[in-house]
């Protein structure tokens, strides 16, 4: 395929003469991705050790609901966050529909349960490890949920990750309450689908060039500091 | 590990338990504990009270990890009363008390903040703890590893953290699940001298223990226990010459226990 090879080339062209629109997208994506991932991370990971911890009924079935939610499509999230939103919707007076702040907030609730269900899981196993110690110390219940989650930071960098990856690639739920508006709310993965119809292969595929760049960049970075850290404290 | 000093260690542990006029009570009435429907211990009556070193002895699967966490609460008995002071154990029952487990919990901190840890939800004033942590470091052996990873301590350096984190809370009564079952000499020594050293301070101290050697070390009584049921408890010397029930004989002698 001689047009992949062109395209890659138009692609390199782009990045390296710092194109600015490129570029206003790429930091677009990047600011709504990691806010998203820092609120969800915010509610997520005490939420996750909440379920770990305590002992309710209906929390079997929670656990379950969590972990399911671990697959909800964007489009179907996108579209809920739009009926909120829109201005027939119960949240219509806060005017959110197409800005940053709603694709925010539809990537929060993406990511949320990725981050609880992790969450949950890294703290059940150090649970399991320290109950009884903190029991004859005297600590039970929610007050050993802030120790828990600092004795399971390495673990939960990783749900951190986990939840980084799902919203910088994900383009249905972005698409729907952003409206892939031209320097408001484009980002990475909707101008990749929105220069495929077009026919520009070159930007898309120089926007997929960054994307999957940014990913392992992001990736490798926080599990350099986990790993490095970790080892420092034998976790 | 270097040898250690006796006075050095007395002194250090003077530091963290005060010296107190009463002495910890504790009652076992009618306890049972039972798992899978069956009654795994089952003690009609049991006082623990005074000063000294309470060795329990017993076969694998005796039920002497669980009687021990039946005292200090950490599980409760589905009969009968544990009381610590007139109190039930669970709950404010169990401040005073403080256990250390058969493989050493530590947080992934350095030595120091897991010594810290440990002061914060006992009742030592915050302005004390930098004393507090020092002598405990000084009693453990770690001073000059303070700010290493607690984890990456060897297995005899991480029990005795495991114990100074312990005595941290100035307890009144100590409970260990086999301490030093799988530490070197070197390491059970320590360990051994530091509990002989907190009992004589007045630390009363129930441990478990796989070794008869150690129990004729360190105890002043034993209690022999088997199929869940108290059979024997005497004096230390007592017990060695001859105990009185046909278990604690025939566990003594080697023979499997009915």
């Amino acid at each position: 395929m001689t047009d992949f090879g062109d395209s890659l080339q138009l692609a390199m062209g782009l990045i390296l003469s710092g194109d600015e629109s490129l570029w206003a997208i790429v930091f677009l994506s990047l600011k709504v991705s990691l806010t998203a991932v820092a609120i969800a991370g915010l509610i997520g990971m005490p939420f996750g050790a909440f379920l770990a911890v305590m002992r309710f009924p209906g929390r079997g079935a929670l656990v379950v609901v969590v972990n399911a939610l671990m697959g909800l499509p964007p489009v179907v999230v996108g579209l809920s966050v739009y009926l909120m939103l829109s201005a027939s919707g119960p949240f219509g007076v806060l005017q959110l529909l197409y800005t940053p702040s709603a694709m925010i907030v539809a990537q929060v609730l993406l990511v949320l349960p990725i981050v609880a269900a992790l969450s949950r899981q890294v703290v059940e196993e150090l649970y399991g490890e320290y109950r009884e110690q903190f029991l004859s110390l005297g600590v039970a219940g929610l007050r050993t949920i802030p120790t828990l989650l600092w004795e399971g930071r390495f673990g939960l960098m990783t749900a951190l990750l986990a939840g980084v990856g799902r919203a910088i690639a994900e383009v249905g739920a972005v698409m729907i309450v952003g409206g892939n508006i031209n320097h408001v709310t484009r980002v990475m993965t909707t101008t990749i689908a929105l220069e495929t119809s077009k026919g520009d292969l070159g930007m898309a595929l120089a926007l997929g060039v960054v994307l999957i760049v940014l990913a392992i960049s992001i990736n490798a970075a926080m599990s350099l500091a986990a790993r490095s850290s970790a080892r420092y404290a034998y976790a | 590990m270097r040898d250690i000093g006796h006075d050095f260690l007395a002194q250090s542990l003077g530091k963290v338990i005060p010296l107190r006029p009463s002495l910890p009570e504790m009652t076992l009435k009618g306890v049972q504990y039972r798992a899978s429907n069956q009654v795994q211990i089952d003690i009609p009556s049991l006082s623990i009270s005074g000063r000294g070193i309470s060795v329990i002895l017993g076969p694998n699967g005796a039920g002497k990890s669980l009687l021990i966490r039946l005292m200090h609460g950490l599980i409760s008995p589905h009969a009968g009363q544990v009381t610590y002071e007139g109190l039930p154990v669970s709950g404010k029952g169990r401040a005073r008390q403080a256990m250390v487990f058969q493989k050493p919990v530590l947080l992934r901190r350095s030595v120091a903040a897991n010594l810290k840890f440990a002061l914060k939800f006992g009742d030592t004033p915050k302005s004390q703890f930098d004393d507090r942590i020092g002598a405990l470091l000084e009693l453990s052996g770690l001073a000059d590893k303070k700010n290493q990873a607690a984890r990456s301590l060897s297995g005899g350096e991480e029990q005795c953290l495991a114990l100074a984190c312990a005595l941290a809370r100035s307890p009144k009564i100590l409970f260990l699940d086999e301490p030093t079952s799988s530490l070197d000499p070197n390491a059970t020594h320590r360990i051994e001298a530091i509990l002989h050293h907190a009992s004589v301070l007045g630390v009363r101290i129930v441990m478990v223990s796989h070794s008869m050697a150690q129990a004729e070390r360190l105890a002043d009584e034993v209690l022999f226990i088997s199929g869940g049921k108290l059979r024997d408890r005497l004096k230390v010397k007592e017990f060695f010459n001859g105990p009185t029930s046909l278990e604690a004989h025939t566990f003594l002698s080697g023979r499997l226990v009915p």
